[in-house]
């Protein structure tokens, strides 16, 4: 399979800001692959490193075999939707979504034709006469998206795209742009500090933290096993055992983590102190203190729910309980 | 990729001098740059030093030639009783003008940022921007007319039979005179007249950022409308004063004009810098009496930039 | 808050306070129809157009006039050039000493003209530059650069910096960015920079006075009248038609930023 974009050692220092700090990434062409990650954490400069906004201090950047190095934007064959979409006030949206026709030299009626084209893929046909500033915040985005499509680009970069929108019209417009890249083979780079986001729609996913990358795998590997304390925190705040109460139960000295719906009360166990308990619709959240470690639970329906207070032992599955490969 | 299309190549001495600065941000800003910085660093800042410098020179008393020899001679003239006296009168002038801007601007600005809306806001805007920006000389010479022996003020004075008040006002020492036009209340009319706008638009914008709730809740706290306005009002609005009292302040100490159309034979700043330059050719005192505004305002701006008053200009 | 309403001193306040701004100014309309020509009495003894034949047939006032226009619309020109390069660069990065450019520009209108007039002069004497057209451009351009400087600033702080990126993106080079996207964005506000300059420029009489020699600006000729009272209807028709000349452009600069600019600080 051929590599869409790929990092040797890139870095890139502001002054002492070590924005990313030596990072290693291969994606593959047709890839869906998202950068998870906290703010600050590196993940929107490495996609303004491809896109080409922005220059490595050190480090190698290869975008479908070619060497980016020295390479403007405008020479690569990337697309970008922006986070604030950056749609051109002056121009109308037909007119925004062929304006890389446009500077291409494409002719007028071609350019135009490709972009309508393009703005019933986004489900916005007969948009084109309107201003941006007439837009929801939702056909803003798909117009960034088609203005992007319309240039076939071989990456599809897209920072943040669904940030601005509402619960219910993210769902939405995760499921189209999860079928859209299916449909059109393109390879999509996607940004997002929105673990839930990363999970349900990435073939693969990079978390970063600190500018470098703790860990890359399918979503289910990043979910149930995660390597580092911060992903097991970061990715659906897991319960993250520190290394001697591991030890304690397993034998080995290394960090755990185990999955807040793993974990049962019964009889015997940890014994615990409930702390608090809330009702959250489809279960029951728990948390409670033990010597070692603070352990959260969902507790099913029609379980019994603790008082906070309450003197309880907490249990789980030998196999639920996943031990970190790095120390931490 | 197969469009050959030859307005838009993809390479080209445009294009390559694109990538150039696209790889070189820094080249970019410094391109940028280059021709203002030039132009106001040459012709700007180098005017103004070789005026500098030429005030650090001396002129001979018999021959009136310049005489190039470092000295501070010519600054020791500044304090001669009736230089100092022209200084004084300046920033006397220069100061009241100040206060009576502050306070004739403050309702109007008070009344524009809080109570105005929508098509009474855009007057009040288009009521101050057209002041300020019409001519500076025909506002004067607006003010020639009014202040004229057989001109509208004295008519009023007249038709109200007033004119005692007037003349008693005139026989007062100082800011009295023959009249009106060429008395230093004249002078001072005209001076707040030109540059009050100057003063309304700074306080404006400040007060724009005082919340109405602000003053409400000063008034829930049992707060008079005199407390509040004392207490939360005024220090609110106070860097917005200072950054207008910065022009008004700095436009009357440097101003030749107005003086010498309307006001006494008593020199300003202006008119001395305006004279040595001119008739009598002493460059060297010209430039050191063109140091004294410059001084005066470095100071000003150094205790206004403490006080905050630059982020509401 | 429509609820609470202004006390009826502020609005006397206030109202008289704008009185005081215009009523002066359009005394100047009256006196521009009157038929003294002798003195400034009021009221006006009778009303006439016959001094606007009189100034229109007036020689040296389409001179002076013709001066001052071309004066202005080259200082623009090159303020336009200089003020949104300057704006461009600021805008575009923080650099080292970004403060002092914003200081340099704001310079000589900051400082009494005054001392730019006459270091100006000086500096023609010392480098033996005979006054010409160019002397009084020179000085002209120098100040008016900081109002298309301001205007254009705020322009560039609004247009977000991610629409230069989404052309480049889109495969623009610099150079087409800034005719496709960066030129359509400022032009209204350059258009009202120009503007204000323009007015400016034209307006000009301090630093013009050190820098014109013997040549007339208009400003200059209304000086020399204001002085020295020879021509008090000419002067009176010429103070009108300056004032409406001047207002056209800064109406002009107003609704060409309104609703786009924050109004003079409606800091929001």
């Amino acid at each position: 399979m051929t590599t869409a974009v790929r990092f040797s050692r890139v870095s890139r220092h502001y002054g002492p800001v070590k924005a990313v700090n030596d990072v290693d990434i291969d994606i593959a062409e047709g890839e869906f692959f998202a950068m998870l990650g906290p703010s600050g954490s590196g993940k929107t400069t490495c996609l303004r490193l491809i896109a080409g906004f922005d220059q490595p201090t050190s480090g190698e950047i290869e975008i479908f075999g070619d060497s980016a190095h020295g390479v403007p934007p405008y020479k690569r064959h990337v697309n970008t939707v922006f986070q604030d979409y950056a749609l051109f006030p002056h121009l109308n949206v037909v007119d925004n979504v062929a304006y890389g026709l446009m500077i291409a030299g494409q002719p007028k009626t071609e350019r135009r034709r490709a972009a309508e084209e393009a703005l019933e893929m986004v489900a916005l046909p007969g948009y084109g006469g309107r201003r941006p500033s007439e837009l929801s915040g939702g056909q803003r985005q798909r117009v960034a998206l088609a203005r992007a499509l319309v240039n076939q680009p071989k990456v599809l970069l897209l920072d943040e795209p669904l940030g601005a929108l509402d619960l219910k019209l993210r769902e939405q417009m995760q499921e189209e742009l999860k079928a859209l890249q299916r449909k059109l083979g393109i390879t999509f780079v996607f940004v997002t500090h929105d673990q839930g986001e990363a999970l349900s729609m990435a073939d693969r996913v990079a978390v970063f933290n600190e500018g470098r990358i703790v860990q890359v795998g399918k979503p289910h590997d990043i979910y149930y096993r995660p390597d580092v304390p911060f992903v097991a925190d970061f990715v659906g705040s897991s319960n993250v055992l520190p290394p001697h109460l591991t030890e304690e139960l397993t034998g080995t000295w290394t960090h755990a983590t185990v999955r807040p719906e793993a974990v049962r009360l019964s009889d015997t166990g940890l014994p615990a102190t409930v702390r608090s308990s809330s009702f959250i619709g489809t279960a029951t959240r728990v948390t409670m203190d033990t010597e070692h470690a603070t352990i959260v639970a969902l507790l099913p329906k029609g379980a019994a729910v603790p008082h906070s207070g309450d003197k309880v032992h907490v249990t789980w599955d030998p196999a639920d309980l996943h031990l970190m490969e790095q120390g931490g | 990729m197969t469009d050959t299309v030859p307005d838009t190549p993809r390479s080209g001495p445009l294009v390559r001098l694109s990538d150039l600065l696209w790889r070189n941000p820094r080249l970019t800003v410094f391109l940028l740059l280059a021709p203002p910085a030039l132009w106001l660093g040459i012709v700007y800042l180098g005017a103004l030093f070789a005026l500098l410098a030429q005030s650090f020179f001396s002129i001979d008393e018999f021959s009136g030639l310049i005489v190039y020899e470092l000295t501070l001679k010519t600054y020791g003239e500044l304090f001669t009783p009736a230089n100092l006296d022209i200084i004084i009168r300046t920033v006397v002038m220069a100061a009241s003008v100040t206060v009576a801007a502050a306070i004739i601007s403050f309702p109007i600005a008070y009344y524009a940022a809080r109570y105005a809306r929508g098509r009474w806001k855009a007057v009040f805007y288009i009521g101050v921007m057209l002041p300020l920006w019409s001519s500076y000389l025909v506002k004067v010479y607006s003010w020639k007319l009014i202040l004229a022996k057989e001109g509208i003020l004295n008519w009023l004075f007249e038709t109200l039979h007033l004119s005692w008040l007037l003349n008693a006002y005139l026989s007062l020492p100082v800011v009295g005179g023959n009249s009106l036009s060429v008395s230093w209340t004249g002078t001072f009319l005209v001076f707040l007249y030109v540059w009050l706008p100057f003063m309304v638009l700074p306080v404006q914008a400040s007060l724009e950022r005082v919340p109405p709730t602000m003053l409400e809740a000063s008034g829930d706290l049992g707060a008079t409308p005199g407390q509040t306005f004392r207490h939360v009002l005024l220090p609110l609005a106070l860097p917005g004063v200072i950054a207008g009292s910065i022009f008004t302040f700095s436009l009357t100490l440097g101003d030749y004009i107005i003086p010498q159309i309307v006001g006494s034979s008593r020199r300003f700043i202006g008119q001395a810098v305006y004279s040595y330059q001119g008739t009598a050719g002493n460059i060297p005192l010209a430039a050191a009496f063109a140091v004294v505004p410059i001084v005066i305002m470095g100071i000003y701006l150094w205790v206004a930039k403490k006080k905050g008053a630059f982020d509401a200009l | 808050m429509s609820t609470d309403r202004a006390p009826l001193w502020l609005k006397l306040a206030a109202a008289g306070g704008l009185a005081f701004m215009h009523l002066p100014i359009l005394l100047i309309f009256v006196y521009a129809f009157t038929t003294e020509d002798k003195s400034y009495q009021w009221p006006p003894p009778g009303l006439t157009l016959k001094w606007f034949a009189v100034t229109w047939n007036r020689p040296d006032v389409w001179e002076a006039l013709g001066l001052s226009l071309r004066v202005a619309a080259i200082s623009t020109a090159i303020a336009l050039v200089l003020g949104t390069l300057c704006a461009a660069a600021v805008s575009r990065a923080r650099f080292f000493g970004r403060e002092a450019v914003s200081l340099l520009v704001i310079l000589p209108i900051a400082l009494p003209g005054i001392i730019t007039g006459i270091s100006l002069r000086s500096a023609f004497n010392i480098m033996d530059i005979p006054f010409s057209f160019w002397t009084i451009v020179l000085g002209h351009a120098t100040f008016c650069v900081v109002v298309v400087y301001n205007n254009a600033v705020a322009r560039f702080r609004r247009t977000s910096g991610s629409l230069i990126e989404a052309s480049m993106d889109l495969g623009a080079n610099s150079f087409q960015t800034f005719q496709h996207v960066i030129l359509p964005n400022i032009a209204t506000a350059l258009l009202a920079g120009g503007m204000l300059a323009f007015a400016l420029s034209f307006d000009e009489v301090i630093v013009t006075t050190f820098t014109a020699g013997q040549q007339q600006t208009l400003p200059i000729w209304m000086l020399e009248e204001l002085v020295r009272p020879r021509q008090r209807p000419v002067t009176n028709v010429v103070a009108m038609v300056v004032v409406l000349v001047t207002f056209l452009p800064i109406l002009g600069a107003y609704y060409l930023t309104r609703g786009t600019e924050t109004v003079a600080g409606q800091g929001k």
